[in-house]
């Protein structure tokens, strides 16, 4: 099975909705995982059905016992993350700050603080009405764990996908660089970029693609929204051109991106007739490369 | 004043807002703008200016000493985030799981774990007329954008006290950085777009902010598109909606070249306006 991951660097460029029309596309060859936890929106136009769900823990957290603390202050000075206050004269632990380190329950003279597991969000694995089975995930407010629960999501897609025999696994990333994105990244096959003809969009794909040439990914590119700024769509063009990504298409600027979205439609769905080749181009040129 | 501004969404308008709205106030407040998107950070590309300053970032990893080692493992069982193995008779560290939460290091009883600075990222200090102007860029292939995300902020609270307003650009999502980012915050502007796929990463911010307690409004960009939704639950949830930005063809151009925008189209300065004194109303 070929794990490809769709990114962008930037958010919102359009990557969900090309993995939706993706998906529309190839229907049952394919198993698809959100990977952008912090926001997933696939679910959104997949519509997916008779979900099964498991909590995700990952983590620990630190609580402090009141009746076994004496304020001595040790844990309080120990901790590199400011996550110990003193309120009304008791040591708390503040959630959102505690990562979960340790450090403070081994200085405690006291034994008053215990790490206990965390739940930091769900997954669920669902069916579309595109015969691809979807794997998603929501991640708790501010947790900390988000490329740990992308690994998760990504190797039950994995095994899901065997399972059935699937040949493709299609991962929608998360914007940014960081731990989900490099999570994300960890045994892909092939990287699909989503850019936008804009500076900021030329910018954030270099920056993603510094990344990937770390993990030696070979990968396409999709530009989107090409006809907004033609000089910026031909820097993309030569960018690409120099670091050996393959240039599957560009796209124009279209109204059927939130159209499509606000009706829970993948754009093939909305336009079948103009999307269809497009896509269909776009897949026959990445299928021969991977 | 510390505002900032965040979405769940990415794509949704946080620099284009932030870049504009801090070179709008800077006209008549001290105003610093600062990108925290230290990912993909952009606002740069909006606001040039002349440098001022250069500070490398750095974290704190442990280094092991294999003279004092005595091979006891027992960092490796300390260390909750497994960046620490023992492997025969060596320890390796592994920097990109190691939170630099020094457990390892001072708990170690021969002091054989001394941490040692490494590379984070570079925070950059520029100036463009009376704005000031703080960009922070994570080094390609570190994981966690938090503590530069939080270094940043101190770079701030020492190099540049006392100026009226700070407007922080923060990173999408929900987690741990955009958390970093808005927690001492006064006032969030969440901005979003009138689509499902807006509303529904909108929900997951305002459960963030209400639950951080910081009093926040919601700017919706792209008014036109998608439906009405939002709105809905904008009043259901009786949550102050400050300004729409509508959608127009020209500021995506606009935007795309790395220009300004309030100069150019006025529904975009109307809407800023707004802004401004909301945020200053809520002072």
């Amino acid at each position: 099975m070929k794990e490809i991951v769709i990114i962008s660097g930037k958010g919102g460029t359009g990557k969900s909705s090309i993995c939706a029309a993706l998906a529309d596309l190839l229907q049952e060859d394919l198993v698809v995982a959100d990977c952008d936890v912090d926001a997933a929106d696939l679910h959104l136009i997949l519509s997916p059905q008779a979900s099964s769900s498991e909590d995700f823990y990952s983590g620990l957290i630190a609580s402090i016992d009141p009746d076994k603390c004496i304020n001595c202050g040790i844990c309080k000075t120990a901790c590199r993350f400011d996550a110990i206050e003193l309120i009304n004269d008791q040591h708390i632990v503040s959630g959102l700050d505690c990562e979960g380190c340790g450090y403070c329950y081994h200085v405690c003279p006291q034994e008053a603080i215990s790490l206990e597991e965390q739940k930091v969000g769900q997954f669920m694995i669902s069916e579309t009405r595109f015969g691809c089975d979807l794997v998603h995930a929501h991640l708790g407010i501010g947790a900390d764990n988000s490329g740990k629960l992308v690994a998760k999501v990504k190797s039950i897609a994995k095994d899901h996908g065997k399972k059935l025999n699937k040949n493709l696994l299609l991962v929608d990333g998360s914007p940014g660089i960081g731990c989900p994105v490099i999570s994300s990244l960890s045994g892909a096959d092939y990287v699909i970029y989503v850019t936008e003809a804009s500076l900021s969009g030329l910018s954030d794909l270099q920056r993603v693609h510094e990344l990937v040439a770390k993990f030696q990914v070979p990968g396409a590119c999709i530009v989107n929204k090409a006809d907004i700024n033609p000089t910026v769509a031909d820097k993309i063009h030569r960018f690409l051109t120099r670091e050996k990504i393959l240039h599957v298409g560009d796209i124009p600027y279209s109204e059927d991106f939130p159209k499509a979205i606000s009706m829970g439609r993948t754009l093939i769905e909305e336009n079948s007739e103009w999307w269809t080749p497009v896509f269909t181009k776009i897949w026959q040129a990445i299928k021969e490369k991977i | 004043m510390r505002v900032a501004i965040a979405s769940g969404k990415g794509g949704t308008g946080k620099t284009t807002l932030a870049v504009n709205l801090a070179t709008k106030a800077a006209e008549t407040k001290s105003t610093v703008l600062v990108d925290l998107d230290v990912e993909e950070p952009n606002g740069a590309l909006f606001i040039g200016g002349t440098p001022i300053a250069e500070h490398n970032a750095k974290r704190a990893i442990p280094n092991w000493d294999n003279v004092q080692c005595t091979l006891c493992g027992k960092c490796t069982s300390w260390c909750k985030f497994n960046a620490l193995l023992k492997l025969g008779e060596m320890i390796l560290v592994m920097p990109n799981l190691c939170h630099s939460c020094f457990a390892c290091s001072e708990l170690c009883p021969v002091d054989a774990l001394p941490m040692q600075d490494e590379s984070l990222g570079r925070i950059s200090h520029f100036r463009k007329d009376k704005l000031d102007f703080v960009e922070s860029r994570l080094d390609i292939g570190l994981e966690q954008a938090s503590p530069l995300i939080g270094q940043t902020l101190s770079y701030i609270d020492s190099h540049l006290p006392g100026r009226e307003l700070q407007i922080l650009d923060s990173p999408p999502g929900t987690a741990c950085a955009m958390v970093s980012a808005v927690k001492n915050a006064d006032y969030v502007i969440l901005i979003s777009e009138p689509t499902p796929f807006g509303l529904h990463d909108l929900r997951l911010a305002v459960e963030t902010i209400r639950q951080l307690k910081i009093p926040f409004g919601v700017v919706i960009n792209r008014d036109g598109i998608g439906n009405d939704d939002i709105y809905q639950y904008l009043a259901d949830e009786e949550i102050k909606l400050i300004a729409k930005i509508p959608h127009l063809r020209r500021i995506a151009e606009l935007y795309s070249q790395g220009a300004m925008l309030y100069q150019e189209v006025p529904q975009f300065d109307a809407a800023l306006t707004k802004i401004l004194n909301t945020i200053l109303e809520s002072l």
